[in-house]
């Protein structure tokens, strides 16, 4: 095994369809993007298993962010379904997801956030679900605001959910932002638009979802996942 | 397709809670997120994934995550994970931050198991595999991960 690996292949930052980690437009990355080609690891048990969760890791409403305060928070409720598949196509069963978001007015309830826009103290913007045997997923929220941020002068990140998600193996671990359809703010956007290839950044953008509209409660859109990274799974140790 | 990678951004500490007590009062891993600058990257989150000490991947054990102070510091409580088919006993760990579009993915080596890092078969691959084995510090380990710079961490792909 040893001399099998003994060269480890190079990968080059900025192909396949994450972003580099290096996008200038995006300030940030400047000082914490890393400059060395990385190292493709053999898969070995320590790229191919990972944590399982039972559903005890989950309180029933977690899911739903309009019912975690006395009241209702304002903005317009809406409903997030989806599906998370392998890079093969089979479903992500029992994988945690975990999203984050701004209020409806574009606020987080964090003490970073300085925009002047009001907290919401029915809303505290944070949810997690596990997907069922088909890899599918339902989140109940508000629709985000978007918000301003000091990366460029007149910076606006367009209205987005942020999705942590988990797959079969620690490797299919992806963090990414949820995007809504026909945002004009889309073109000015460093961190959406670090993602190169125009095919892969419709992969960011929710569908609106009529069938799961629930009349005269809330609007839908649908969010499939792909996770990258290993597909196979482990053989017994 | 897959679905592209996304910044976890300034405000990740709403939905990323803190598991970073695996086996409580355990041996102590920290150490510190630095930028090209060699500064602190606060807003940084480290997560782990490990073998028990049997060297035993179990799906109930192994996964931690820690937030990072103002000083970029991360913090966990564990044990020294077994050694796995044939490699030398390690942990996988993957940070997130404000400024990274995709995380970052490295692995923690012991530095009490010299021959066995020697023999390993992802140790043995790199020129320089040094910023990829702890140190030995008063109370228990101290791995720093370099984002950019001279000693920029070595990082892995899948």
């Amino acid at each position: 095994m040893s001399k099998a690996a003994a060269t480890l292949e190079l990968v080059r930052d900025g192909d396949g369809p994450h972003p580099p980690y290096l996008y200038p437009d995006y300030r940030s990355t400047e000082l914490r993007a890393p400059k060395r080609p990385q190292l493709l690891l053999p898969h070995t048990l320590s790229e191919l298993t990972g944590p399982i969760y039972g559903h005890d890791s989950v309180a029933e409403l977690d899911h739903d962010l309009t019912r975690q305060h006395e009241g209702e928070p304002l903005g317009e409720r809406i409903i997030v379904t989806g599906r998370v598949t392998d890079s093969a196509g089979r479903p992500v069963r029992s994988g945690l997801i975990e999203i984050w978001q701004a209020n409806g007015a574009g606020r987080y309830r964090h003490d970073v956030d300085r925009h002047p826009a009001p907290i919401d103290p029915n809303f505290t913007g944070a949810g997690r679900c596990l997907t069922d045997d088909d890899g599918n997923y339902r989140f109940v929220t508000v629709k985000p605001g978007a918000y301003p941020w000091r990366n460029h002068p007149n910076a606006w990140r367009p209205a987005h959910i942020h999705l942590s998600l988990f797959g079969r193996a620690f490797t299919n671990r992806l963090v990414t932002q949820m995007y809504f359809p026909g945002d004009p703010l889309f073109e000015f956007d460093p961190i959406f638009q670090s993602v190169r290839d125009p095919k892969a950044r419709e992969r960011l953008i929710c569908d609106f979802d009529l069938e799961t509209t629930v009349p005269e409660w809330a609007l839908a859109y649908r969010f499939d996942i792909v996770l990258g990274g290993p597909a196979e799974t482990p053989l017994e140790p | 397709m897959i679905t592209p990678s996304q910044t976890v951004g300034p405000y990740f500490t709403l939905g990323l809670l803190d598991s970073n007590e695996l086996v409580p009062g355990g041996l102590r891993i920290t150490g510190r997120v630095l930028d090209g600058g060699g500064e602190p990257v606060p807003d940084a989150i480290v997560e782990i994934w490990q073998a028990d000490e049997e060297g035993r991947y179990r799906p109930d054990f192994g996964w931690g995550r820690s937030g990072c102070d103002d000083d970029g510091r991360y913090r966990f409580a564990t044990c020294k994970p077994g050694a796995v088919e044939g490699q030398a006993p390690h942990l996988t760990m993957m940070v997130f931050a404000r400024g990274l579009l995709k995380p970052v993915l490295t692995r923690m080596y012991f530095p009490d198991e010299e021959e066995a890092n020697a023999r390993d078969p992802v140790l043995s691959a790199l020129d320089d595999a040094s910023t990829l084995v702890a140190r030995s510090v008063e109370d228990g380990l101290e791995f720093d991960v370099r984002l950019q710079g001279e000693r920029e961490t070595v990082f892995f792909a899948v």
